[in-house]
């Protein structure tokens, strides 16, 4: 399938990106990795009149740790995070999501902004940044702000980005002591998206509380294609917060995150289905992540 | 419509041709260039016949636009007998009895050559793994497993590896 004509432009700094950005309006869309735009326009789903790649761009596929958060450049590749040692030592709910997108060849183009900026509620990013309770940077002709990961994502395929705006980092901040995270997802072959999928991030508390120990001190959870927008399961957390972690405390969180979300019927299956999906993934994946924040891993 | 005049080592050869933006790589390669070793299977980023290496990383070149490999090096699966022949890999598909139909292989090559750039000493699940944006729809992959595995024995013997134990003399 062939996509309709565009015109092509290959700016090899920010500035000359934003500029073009400034020039052509709305007419544009950004290329990164194009693992989902190119399909995009082989489909005729979008058929923007303007690409501006921002792959020459220099410098910006980065993953390194910076003061008190771990910055990934809007350029790194998905396989980039798999073969990060920082990622593999520190942020274990970022390596599991790395290694369950797509499959291995469209993780060697795939960026984890572009998973980001292209908002679909399907991806695997939006779930585990909204746990990480990342910050997302962009630039724009009128400088550099930083929009909160729950501001992001406003819309089906839209984000708080302004026209013209890039995004440039994500910066996920440095777990604390007793911290674990993980992300599950259910999916029926490599390749597809979620069924649904439950990223959780989640601090304990330390053992020299007394009797509070081991308490859930703060959690959040993203969910994965069950919602029309990216969503935080926050009846879940709240279900959680504070709360020793014994089965009947999980069970109420995955049947508060079972009411809460929004999932649609389809190939994938039936509303009910996917609820209770939703239950199960929740315990399983607060579970796991509470193991990982006992055996000292973040 | 921007037509872009792009120059693409290929193969180890330069090519230089003037596209549309629009034109997808694997289509630069099989209608631009004639080398027609890299299939197309499904046309929605799915099967992986159309994988090939750009720049050193293996990519499915049906979601990539051929002005984006501009300066670059692509290699297909004709570079891999270019010495005529046969790389570790293809004996190992002709050994093991790595394809039946045959549509899939060109992908499997290249996806394996990269696997095995990466890791020259997998185990089978992290072959599984690694040919997993690959679909096979004849050899239900055990046989392409196997013949991984041979082109990997081949490559680099455990024996042989530096530093290895068993990289010894009458080892």
């Amino acid at each position: 399938m062939i996509p309709a004509s565009f015109d092509y432009h290959a700016p090899k700094t920010l500035d000359e990106a934003i500029a073009l950005l400034g020039q052509l309006g709305d007419s544009a869309k950004i290329l990164a990795g194009g693992q989902s735009l190119i399909p995009a326009m082989r489909f005729r789903l979008a058929s923007p009149e303007v690409l501006v790649d921002i792959n020459r761009i220099t410098d910006l596929g980065y993953i390194a740790e910076r003061g008190d958060h771990l910055a990934i450049g809007a350029l790194a590749r998905e396989h980039a995070l798999e073969a990060s040692e920082i990622v593999a030592a520190s942020y274990p709910l970022l390596l599991d999501t790395a290694k369950v997108i797509a499959d291995p060849l469209v993780r060697n183009k795939a960026t984890v902004g572009g998973n980001l900026a292209h908002a679909d509620p399907a991806n695997d990013h939006p779930a585990t940044m909204l746990a990480y309770n990342a910050q997302i940077i962009a630039r724009g002709a009128a400088g550099t702000r930083t929009i909160a990961i729950d501001d992001l994502f406003v819309g089906l395929f839209e984000t708080s980005l302004a026209p013209g705006e890039i995004l440039t980092e994500i910066r996920i901040p440095r777990p604390a002591a007793n911290s674990g995270g993980a992300y599950i997802k259910i999916e029926r072959k490599v390749g597809d998206y979620a069924v649904a999928a439950v990223a959780v991030q989640l601090e304990l508390t330390g053992a020299g509380s007394g009797a509070n120990a081991g308490a859930i001190k703060a959690i959040r959870i993203g969910l994965t294609n069950v919602s029309p927008i990216p969503a935080r399961a926050k009846a879940a957390e709240a279900a959680l917060l504070g709360k020793q972690p014994t089965d009947a405390v999980l069970e109420a969180a995955g049947k508060a995150a079972a009411a809460e979300c929004n999932p649609s019927a389809d190939l994938r299956g039936q509303v009910d289905y996917k609820r209770d999906l939703v239950r199960v993934l929740i315990k399983r994946t607060v579970r796991r992540a509470i193991e990982r924040a006992r055996g000292g891993r973040p | 419509m921007s037509q872009h005049e792009v120059t693409i080592t290929v193969n180890g050869e330069k090519q230089t041709r003037t596209i549309e933006a629009r034109l997808l790589l694997v289509h630069f390669i099989r209608e631009n260039l004639g080398l027609t070793g890299t299939h197309i299977g499904c046309d929605t980023t799915s099967c992986g016949a159309c994988t090939i290496s750009l720049d050193g990383e293996a990519v499915k070149s049906c979601t990539v636009f051929a002005v984006q490999a501009d300066g670059g090096s692509v290699e297909t699966v004709e570079s891999l007998a270019a010495s005529g022949t046969l790389h570790p890999l293809q004996e190992g598909f002709w050994e093991k009895h790595g394809l039946q139909c045959g549509f899939c292989t060109p992908g499997m090559l290249m996806s394996a050559r990269s696997l095995l750039a990466r890791n020259p000493h997998p185990t089978e699940d992290e072959i599984r793994h690694g040919i997993s944006g690959n679909l096979c729809r004849c050899t239900g992959y055990n046989k392409i497993v196997e013949a991984i595995q041979y082109a990997a024995d081949k490559l680099a013997p455990v024996g042989a590896a530096p530093g290895s134990p068993r990289d010894s003399k009458g080892a």
